[in-house]
């Protein structure tokens, strides 16, 4: 660590990780309620299960980005944060409305939280992803502006380098998508329509520069390869992502009531989206390769290649798999979709965040690397999530495929329940495979207890 | 990389390839709000329907539910449920009964909340499910099935 400012990284990247577990905890217990159907009912009926799954998952990448930058842009604009105390009074503000409103929905009925916290003034609630009450959502702008200031402030006085120019684009994407939130028109193909603009417009735009940004800072950081390198790649990677990401958009398009030409856009622009993740995968493996030096903190540079592999795995050929029109006709909406989700979110956005903490927790813990036997340990609980995240893939395929067959291919259709009936033993394999992620997770938190006597000094 | 490809010249394709896109974008969207009247069934869109996706959005139905193939995978596609279970000759009244006696409560079957919507409420969540399965979708879904 290089600059004091840095360390209020770390509560962020701690409540990241706490809420990566409460994640993964209301994940499982969805996966029984789709065995089990009354498994909790009515204590945890599944939308709240869901709403806490997805919710703390996208709150707890937006700490891990968080925590990434405030780690990342001291050091590339080799000064300290514009403010530190700003950065930890967002983090409590942050931390204490996230706590606030996963137990809005696990406490109060959906409707009551709706009544209580507004939505009457300005409807946003009741939408996937957005479900946050309307007040939530204010805070999360509050503090999104709080943190860009601070960031930007810094950047604007220091060094400016790609990787922070590269990252702040990114953050400040992510901030004027997210208003798209507060715009909810009564005519439901509208509301759709400009729905995409926070989820993909994020997801396979915006979301990707800060991706490429994280990546591209740990390569430097543990190979030693030439700064110059690494940022023209970045740029070559980040152009690939918003020329095809950005019309791409129209794979969402197909059958929401849009125009039927949106099927050439979206499936021609795309198609060709899996390119700029392909040239993240070739990007990191190439630079270890060419390395200049031996870092010692190897469980750092597993990641880094993990989330190109995953990466390019769940978004891009996952994501191809059901992204043309003709193709995207038979799985739309099914578990082909959940496969898909899981892999994409697992292999881009929770590994990057995991590749930074893994990197920058030791430094700010006083340490280049961790013991020996810390970081096998973390290595376990790479390659146990990684695995597991794999099957409950492929389960879900095979799942959904089935699903496609019974119910929308074939002459004789069956109806949802009874074609759920029938796919029930692959929902049973992807809880196992949950229960193996989850134990993968509890090995990630262990790791970070192991001492061991052969810590590098920093 | 070739050294004659510089950074700056990297940065300067992404810039204007960024724009360009992001404009090009900006005018099938406008074109996009252009040809929506004849798709989206607008002219439905009564006080009635409006009040019934509030009621779709405040019960979290898309927690659950799709609804034109988006949202969640648990519980069957909504958007042509009206036609699903009898159209404009028994929709509404299956529709209505049904949200009525939730939770079935049969042991290890995967349940719904009971809502306790009035009947007015009850009246207005049709109204929008009739709504939006007149939509046109393209032709999706496949099958009356979802
Ligand atoms: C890291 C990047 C990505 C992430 C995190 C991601 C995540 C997701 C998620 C969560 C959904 C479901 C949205 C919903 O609930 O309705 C989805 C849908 C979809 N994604 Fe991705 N995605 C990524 C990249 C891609 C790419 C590169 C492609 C295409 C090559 C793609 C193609 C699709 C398609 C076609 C759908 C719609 C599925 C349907 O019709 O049901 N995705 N994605
Ligand atoms: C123990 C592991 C997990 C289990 C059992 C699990 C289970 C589930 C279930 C049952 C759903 C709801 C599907 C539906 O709507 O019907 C879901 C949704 C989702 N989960 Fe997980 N999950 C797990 C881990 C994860 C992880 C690690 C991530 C992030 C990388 C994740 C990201 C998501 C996303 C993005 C959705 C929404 C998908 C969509 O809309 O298509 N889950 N999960
Ligand atoms: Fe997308």
């Amino acid at each position: 660590m290089q600059f004091k400012s840095q360390a209020v990284a770390k509560p962020y990247f701690i409540a990241a990780i706490g809420l990566f577990v409460a994640q993964v905890l209301f994940g499982l217990i969805m996966g029984l309620q789709y065995v089990i159907g009354d498994f909790l009912f009515p204590a945890i009926p599944f939308n709240v299960a869901r709403m806490v799954h997805t919710n703390a998952l996208i709150v707890w990448l937006l700490m891990g980005f968080m925590g990434s930058a405030y780690y990342l842009v001291p050091e590339e604009s080799e000064r300290e944060l514009h403010s530190p105390k700003l950065a930890l009074a967002l983090f409590w503000i942050f931390l204490v409305a996230a706590a606030l409103t996963v137990l809005g929905y696990l406490l109060v009925p959906y409707a009551s939280l709706a009544k209580m916290t507004g939505n009457d003034l300005l409807p946003t609630m009741g939408r996937e992803f957005l479900e946050q009450p309307l007040i939530t959502k204010v805070g999360i702008v509050i503090v999104a502006l709080g943190f860009l200031f601070n960031l930007s402030m810094t950047v604007l006085k220091g060094r400016k380098t790609a990787i922070s120019t590269v990252l702040l684009l990114g953050l400040w994407g992510l901030a004027i998508f997210f208003l798209f939130s507060f715009y909810n028109p009564d005519n439901v193909v509208r509301d759709k329509y400009y729905w995409w603009f926070v989820v993909h417009l994020w997801v396979e735009g915006v979301w990707e520069l800060i991706l490429g940004a994280i990546l591209a800072f740990v390569l430097i950081k543990v190979t030693g390869v030439d700064r110059e390198v690494i940022e023209k790649w970045l740029y070559v990677i980040i152009t690939l992502t918003l020329i095809t990401g950005i019309i791409g958009t129209g794979h969402h398009y197909y059958w929401i009531g849009t125009p039927e030409y949106w099927q050439w856009w979206g499936s021609v622009f795309s198609a060709l989206e899996p390119i700029p993740f392909f040239a993240m995968t070739v990007f990191a493996f190439n630079m270890v390769n060419r390395r200049r030096r031996e870092h010692p903190n190897r469980v750092a540079t597993l990641w880094a290649l993990g989330t190109g592999v995953m990466a390019f795995l769940g978004a891009g050929v996952w994501g191809f798999l059901h992204t043309l029109a003709p193709v995207n006709f038979y799985t739309h909406g099914s578990q082909i979709t959940a496969a898909h989700g899981h892999m994409a979110f697992y292999g881009a956005y929770v590994m990057v965040v995991i590749t930074m903490i893994s990197y920058a927790m030791p430094l700010l813990r006083g340490r280049a690397a961790n013991s020996n036997l810390a970081q096998v340990i973390e290595m376990w609980s790479f390659w146990l999530m990684t695995i597991a995240m794999v099957f409950i893939t492929l389960f879900l395929t095979a799942a959904g495929i089935l699903q496609v067959w019974l119910q929308r291919v074939s002459e004789t259709p069956m109806g949802f329940m009874a074609t759920q009936d029938q796919i029930s033993l692959f929902y049973w394999m992807r809880e196992w495979a949950g229960v193996v992620f989850f134990i993968g997770l509890v090995t990630y938190i262990v790791s970070f207890f192991i001492k061991g006597s052969d810590t590098k000094a920093a | 990389m070739s050294s004659a490809f510089t950074t700056s010249a990297a940065r300067n394709i992404f810039y204007g390839g960024t724009v360009f896109f992001f404009l090009l974008f900006l005018a099938l969207t406008y074109q996009n709000e252009k040809a929506l009247p004849a798709r989206d069934n607008r002219a439905n869109l009564t006080p009635q329907v409006i009040a019934g996706k509030k009621i779709w959005e405040t019960r979290n139905c898309i927690g659950c539910h799709t609804l034109l193939g988006e949202g969640a995978y648990f519980a069957p596609e909504l958007g042509n449920v009206y036609k699903r279970r009898g159209g404009d000759k028994g929709g509404a009244e299956f529709i209505k009964a049904w949200i009525k006696a939730q939770p079935t409560g049969a042991p290890g079957r995967r349940q719904m909340p009971q809502f306790n919507l009035t009947e007015q409420e009850l009246d207005e969540m049709v109204a929008f499910l009739k709504y939006v399965s007149e939509i046109n979708t393209s032709n999706w879904p496949p099958n009356i099935e979802g």
